[in-house]
């Protein structure tokens, strides 16, 4: 079974506290916010490295992004994936959804063999979830969104779909992509000797040359996207504190909530 | 003098700095309140190689020195005093292994270890304690076996361990010329788990009696040789003091840290207890006795990695460190006022925990015994 893994590294904004913006440029301000793996593709990882190890194979990690991803790999390498790419290059900058899912479906082309893609529900910085989608369409290949369970069975792979207040059981061919839940599993912590191997291997650094891709297609003028203007919402209502005991809040709280029809 | 860490630690210090705030600190006060062993807390251990981090990689470990095994012990005891207890406690059997076993017997019980298998060693008696030549405990060797009788107390991981090393007398009335060392595992016949121990603190540490009783141990499972029992202890000791003094030293930064947070969010008298000079002090001690405590600590483990004669010092850490770790969480309590003596707060539990390590691997009062007669004889 060859597995690849889709993954970016995003700025950790899980510790929503330390999240701040330039009221000037209305970016983030990225000092003292480290860079993780977006926590979704840790769980692609791990299912990954899951089901090597119960079907056999081979898993790739493969991210697009600045050098310093590379962190981000060699913890996927750590974790227990076998080979990791970093699509690297100027000429990617500034790519959006689409550019970014061409510019991954070319990488996988040159792979060449795979039967099943794995990808994080959605990135926590641009939590759009169209990446794993784009990569899907682009290959022709099927797609399951928001998966909290995998079995493969005879080239079948099986997924159980999370929805609001259901969950939907969706069976494909293989190749197929998949974009996972955090219900799927508990990403595991790298172990010592996998950290340690992790240092030594190589990561493979792929250019928009290495690629076979259409320059129309990538970086900024491959994005139809445009972002007009990034600004942080005014909040408009003062917050309430509800005091008494926790019963006392919580009839207070469920009140308010039926009163705004909240509830 | 070069104090950096190397890339290898680094990279090893921050996934078990995540393990440790995402799951074993969490978990501690819970660990505390029901007693229960924390079997997922070493799971986790073991599933990252930890448990064998200084056991040499021939055997399956990741062959790391002390001074690295310091900074992870630190850690762990710092996110859970009990968890970072078990994880000492087994060093006082790899290490006399490591040491003094035979090929065969690391062979047999050192990949087992580093695995995912907890150990133990046992030589308190109720009338050998700060006294350790003084076991009554007996190995009589009879053809190939040696038959264990006694019993051994407070005894760390008991229970949980597969692998013991035990202290018996081969020479009864001899003293600790007469002592031997023992491999023990778990299920031998004739040996089984006596009373547990109910302690001020520490209620998931597995505290309990060894009974031996006609216990038969094949010959191969004497360590080193009969008659070089009380040496095993010793040099376990010596070592095992790093081991302990960092648990302490976990202690105390985990009571500090705890302190200093609370001193800033506290408001009295419109202000922060922060910003009153007499809380500013007692953080400003705190954070110089840890610091000056954790350069000894350093200090013993990196002479003994160079293999330098580190045991003065590792008995000056172990009595600073438990020292300063009961000190510390003392005045935690202090700051935190009548909070620090509910059990809502986890100072009163650094607290009870730190004066554990007064007493073990060597009282305070044998500690200044131990470092005067290094003194004396000039080294
Ligand atoms: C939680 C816990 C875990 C333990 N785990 C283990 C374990 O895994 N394995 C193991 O073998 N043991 C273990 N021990 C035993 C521990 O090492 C002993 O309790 C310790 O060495 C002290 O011995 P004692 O309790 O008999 O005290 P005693 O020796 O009776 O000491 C009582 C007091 O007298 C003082 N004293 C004694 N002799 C002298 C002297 N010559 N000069 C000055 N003062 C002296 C002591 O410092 C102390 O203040 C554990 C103990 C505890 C409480």
């Amino acid at each position: 079974m060859e597995i690849i893994v889709c993954i970016k590294q995003v700025p950790d904004t899980e510790d929503v506290s330390k999240v701040k913006i330039d009221p000037q440029t209305n970016i983030m301000i990225r000092e003292g916010i480290k860079n993780i793996i977006n926590p979704f593709d840790e769980n692609a990882i791990e299912e990954a490295i899951k089901l090597r190890d119960k079907y056999g194979g081979k898993v790739t990690v493969i991210s697009m992004g600045p050098s310093h991803a590379e962190a981000a790999l060699r913890s996927a390498l750590a974790m227990g994936a076998d080979e990791a790419i970093l699509i690297c290059d100027r000429a990617f900058i500034g790519s959006d959804t689409l550019a970014t899912s061409y510019t991954l479906t070319q990488a996988i082309n040159k792979i060449g063999k795979f039967d099943v893609i794995l990808f994080g529900k959605q990135a926590i910085d641009g939590d759009t979830a169209q990446v794993g989608p784009g990569v899907a369409e682009q290959l022709g290949i099927a797609q399951i969104t928001y998966v909290r369970k995998i079995e493969i069975k005879n080239n079948i792979l099986r997924a159980e779909r999370a929805l609001e207040n259901s969950f939907e059981v969706v069976e494909v061919k293989l190749p197929c992509a998949v974009t996972v839940t955090k219900e799927i599993n508990e990403p595991r912590y790298a172990s010592m000797k996998g950290l340690l191997m992790a240092r030594k291997k190589q990561i493979h650094v792929w250019s928009a040359e290495d690629l076979d891709v259409d320059k129309d297609k990538i970086g900024l003028d491959g994005s139809p996207t445009q972002v007009v203007k990034i600004f942080t919402p005014q909040t408009k209502h003062e917050g309430e504190i509800l005091d008494g005991t926790a019963s006392e809040v919580a009839d207070k709280l469920v009140s308010k909530l039926t009163e705004h029809k909240l509830f | 003098m070069d104090f950096s860490l190397t890339e290898e630690q680094q990279m090893m210090l921050e996934e078990i700095k995540k393990v440790c705030e995402e799951k074993i600190a969490p978990r501690a006060e819970e660990v505390d309140e029901k007693g229960e062993f924390p079997k997922e807390n070493i799971e986790l251990l073991a599933n990252m190689d930890l448990l064998g981090l200084v056991i040499p990689e021939e055997y399956g470990g990741l062959g790391m020195g002390f001074l690295t095994w310091s900074f992870v012990g630190e850690e762990i005891s710092k996110a859970c005093g009990t968890t970072g207890l078990i994880f000492g406690a087994n060093l006082l059997c790899i290490y006399p292994l490591m040491v003094f076993g035979t090929e065969e017997q690391k062979k047999k019980y050192l990949p087992r270890l580093a695995k995912n298998k907890l150990a133990a060693f046992a030589l308190t008696e109720p009338e050998a304690g700060s006294d350790a030549g003084n076991v009554k405990a007996t190995a009589k060797l009879e053809g190939d076996h040696y038959i264990i009788n006694g019993r051994k107390i407070f005894n760390t991981n008991g229970g949980e361990a597969s692998i013991y090393i035990i202290i018996a007398a081969t020479h009864p009335g001899q003293g600790p010329r007469g002592l031997s060392a023992f491999i023990v595992e778990e299920g031998t016949p004739g040996f089984t788990i006596g009373q547990k121990f109910n302690k001020m603190g520490f209620s998931a540490l597995p505290n309990v009696e060894l009974v031996f009783d006609n216990c038969k141990v094949p010959k191969e499972n004497l360590l080193l040789k009969e008659r070089r029992g009380f040496r095993v202890a010793m040099e376990t000791f010596d070592t095992g003091r790093i081991g302990v003094g960092i648990g302490a030293l976990g202690i105390a930064e985990a009571a500090y840290e705890a302190a200093l947070k609370y001193a800033k969010e506290r408001v009295q008298f419109g202000k922060p207890i922060a910003s009153f000079q007499a809380i500013q002090h007692i953080l400003a001690d705190m954070a110089t006795e840890i610091e000056a405590v954790k350069l000894i600590l350093y200090k013993s483990a990196w002479l003994k990695d160079n293999n330098q004669p580190f045991e003065k010092y590792a008995s000056m850490g172990k009595l600073k460190a438990s020292e300063v770790a009961m000190h510390v969480s003392t005045k935690a309590v202090q700051v935190f006022g009548g909070y620090g003596y509910m059990k809502e707060y986890p100072v009163q539990r650094y607290m009870r925990e730190a004066k554990l390590f007064e007493i073990i691997e060597g009282t305070s009062e044998i500690q200044r015994s131990v470092i005067a007669n290094f003194l004396l004889k000039g080294r």
